[in-house]
């Protein structure tokens, strides 16, 4: 059965690593759903985080051929954990008239969005939370409004309630 | 110091003498500081694709990194074939190769590619050096990183202005730690004290070894739990060697030109102990019918060979050497049973044949077979293709490390450059490159490399006019239809299957060839020519092709048809 799983990727920061990682991915054949990675509080440590749907057995081949390149220093899957904050960003433009702007307004309380840009004619906004959170907004949004006109999401990042040790 | 003198200072104190390569615009530096150091021998190669497959054979032979050394751009790329090969059959070599100056990086200069982006998949790890300040630390780094746990090649691009830059305070690492890589080496001892208790209740169980036992230097380890245990053994084309091919509990190699033997063996076992061997397609078959019935266990030091192919019951991660020593203290004497005597029976049943007698032209399966009368215990390196299963089904290996050949990759042309690298490391075992006449071609120009040398390298061309193992699948599974598998079929070469011959018009002729880059050059036509042939060859003082005008239509056999399970093997005529 195949299943969404994100991984979280601490790498050493330097030149292609990122290359390195999404190649190595490729190169094994498992299709990356999304990725996010940026610098961390050690600036020798890269994060990546990705999410990649596979069966169990390709999970466990993606974590030991991502934990057996020298640049990583540690893989963690944490679909099945719990102790992790999981979030999702999303900045979402939809279209509006007179007729439904109330109505996108209501949602986006609910949403707790917070509006980046408004005017006539269309609404931009940004919210944060579950990626099945960001997939019911983006469903709701489309529904309420005169349409989507762009959307874009990051991807899913983490990180541990516990204190890392590394 | 320089940074070109950071290079040759670092190899030196990780014990490099040899290196193999080609020169080039920027790696000028390098080779300038070279000139004028001593205690470093330079193998000056034809290709660098030669180069990089000598170093390959050179770190095979002696367990030692084979460093090769080459320009940017073309020089670089020549070297991912060898690259990839090292890569697939673990061996530890390090490619250091020039690069553009650093401030030239990205805008297409001359001889430019990206060489660590190009070589990223193929590698285990690889560097760019952007600053010499760091070239010290990458230099310690590449060699560790090449040759601890499993070992694979690793490539050092090095940018010309930083080969040229000075380092005030040059210092050469003492200790390398790189965070986040430490091999698991002991295997966990809760594990390994399973398996004694496995043997026990095994009533059928078969040790399967692989290139992780010569990786590994447990030779003698694996010799000794195979005393003690008796327990019928099968060696991939890898190992080959681990055990004496005429050892009583050898049962040949497993796999799509494997033995009946092994084959049937592994196909009915109750308990398969794998040591050191990955589970290829070419032994397996399809994964779903292998060992259905074994409890399996799994030695590896590579985690993610863990049930990467097969589920595992009894897995262990470490080195071999290491596993072994200590299951070697655990287990008791096991005495031969009923199982013994069934696999023993399959291999008195099933030997490996080949029927020169009644046969008019040379058989490559005898001239492999004749070797073994003038070239005991040598180092037999091969290309890929027909040759290089006879050579594993009819050359009597004596010690593992002892084959050099591209298991994985399937690299045609290998086995003349390994030869050299082979050579060039000063062993005092004859070394032998069984080719044929396809592979041959694509690496040959290595010999004005032995000649110029005098690297003794004895060449044994099997030459049946086709690239043999393809025409084999082309007769077996395509009707016949021998498309661009023979070659010499021009409109002046035509082959004539029915008489043996040297044709009017043959190209190339191997024996000028080898005259013309200063090799000696022998051939045989007849099945009585071969035996003088090879004596005078091997009895010769310095390197020599030998080449044979086999059977054209003559097929591998024992085969397993690709997608079939191992037990339904067809065992030939």
């Amino acid at each position: 059965m195949t299943e969404k799983h994100t991984i979280i990727i601490k790498v050493s920061n330097h030149v292609g690593v990122l290359a390195k990682i999404s190649g190595k991915l490729a190169q094994r054949g498992y299709n990356i759903e999304s990725t996010i990675a940026a610098p961390t509080e050690d600036p020798d440590i890269y994060k990546i985080s990705v999410v990649v749907k596979e069966d169990q057995k390709g999970i466990q081949q993606i974590t030991k051929q991502l934990n057996k390149m020298v640049d990583t220093i540690k893989v963690t899957d944490i679909s099945h954990k719990n102790n992790y904050v999981v979030r999702e960003y999303l900045i979402i433009k939809v279209s509006v008239n007179n007729k439904n702007r109330s109505d996108v307004l209501e949602l986006m309380d609910v949403f707790k969005a917070k509006a980046l840009d408004i005017d006539s004619d269309y609404i931009m906004m940004e919210l944060s939370g579950k990626a099945r959170k960001i997939d019911r907004a983006i469903k709701l949004f489309k529904s309420s409004s005169s349409g989507i006109d762009e959307y874009v999401r990051s991807g899913e990042f983490a990180m541990s309630e516990l204190i890392e040790q590394n | 110091m320089k940074g070109s003198e950071i290079i040759i200072d670092g190899l030196k104190r990780e014990n490099v003498d040899r290196v193999f390569g080609i020169p080039g615009g920027a790696v000028i530096p390098f080779f300038d500081t070279l000139y004028s150091s001593k205690g470093i021998n330079f193998l000056l190669a034809r290709h660098e694709q030669g180069a990089a497959h000598a170093a390959d054979g050179y770190a095979r032979t002696t367990g030692k990194v084979g460093v090769c050394v080459v320009t940017s751009g073309p020089g670089a790329t020549n070297t991912v074939t060898g690259l990839a090969t090292a890569k697939m059959d673990s061996v530890p070599i390090i490619v250091i190769s020039g690069q553009v100056s650093t401030g030239d990086i990205g805008t297409d200069a001359f001889q430019e590619t990206d060489f660590s982006g190009l070589s990223r998949s193929v590698c285990k790890h690889n560097y760019l050096v952007k600053n010499v300040a760091e070239l010290p630390k990458i230099i310690s780094e590449a060699f560790y990183i090449a040759q601890s746990g499993r070992p694979g090649p690793v490539t050092i691009d090095i940018p010309k202005d930083v080969q040229q830059a000075e380092l005030e305070d040059y210092k050469y690492p003492e200790k390398v730690q790189v965070r986040g890589y430490e091999p698991v080496l002991e295997g966990n001892v809760k594990q390994i004290k399973k398996i004694p208790e496995a043997i026990q209740e095994a009533e059928k169980p078969v040790l399967f070894t692989g290139g992780g036992i010569v990786a590994a230097d447990a030779e003698k380890e694996i010799r000794n739990f195979v005393e003690k245990t008796k327990i019928p053994t099968v060696t991939t084309l890898m190992g080959m060697g681990t055990l004496p091919t005429d050892h009583t509990q050898f049962l040949g190699m497993p796999g799509m030109h494997g033995t009946v033997a092994a084959n049937y063996a592994l196909t009915e076992c109750d308990l398969l102990i794998t040591i050191g061997a990955r589970f290829d397609d070419r032994v397996t078959g399809p994964p779903e019918t292998f060992a259905t019935d074994a409890k399996v266990i799994h030695i590896d030091i590579d985690p993610a060979e863990i049930g990467k192919i097969i589920d595992t019951d009894i897995p262990v991660v470490g080195d071999a050497k290491n596993i072994l020593t200590k299951l070697n203290s655990m287990i008791e004497n096991r005495e031969p049973n009923s199982w013994n005597k069934q696999t023993e029976k399959w291999k008195e049943d099933n030997p490996l044949t080949y029927d020169q007698e009644n046969e008019k032209e040379i058989l490559g399966q005898y001239v492999v077979d004749k070797l073994n009368d003038y070239a005991k215990d040598a180092i037999v390196a091969t290309d890929v293709g027909q040759h290089q299963m006879w050579a594993a089904q009819y050359y009597n290996f004596q010690n593992s490390g002892n084959i050099l050949t591209s298991g994985g990759l399937g690299t045609m042309g290998f086995g003349l450059p390994a030869a050299i690298g082979a050579a060039y490391s000063g062993t005092d075992k004859p070394v032998i490159n069984i080719c044929g006449d396809g592979g041959f071609q694509m690496t040959m120009q290595e010999l004005t490399t032995c000649a110029i040398n005098d690297i003794p390298v004895k060449t044994v061309i099997l030459n049946n006019a086709y690239l043999g193992m393809v025409r084999q699948w082309q007769e077996l599974f395509f009707d016949k239809r021998y498309a661009q598998t023979s070659l010499r079929s021009d409109e002046y070469c035509e082959i004539d299957n029915e008489e043996a011959h040297i044709p009017d018009h043959y190209i190339p002729d191997f024996v000028k060839v080898a005259e013309a880059c200063g090799v000696k050059g022998l051939r045989a036509t007849k099945p009585e020519e071969v035996e003088e042939v090879i004596k005078e060859g091997m009895e010769y003082d310095g390197p020599v092709v030998m080449e044979f005008f086999t059977k054209t239509e003559e097929n591998v056999m024992p085969m397993v048809p690709s997608g079939k399970p191992i037990n339904e093997i067809i065992k030939g005529d």
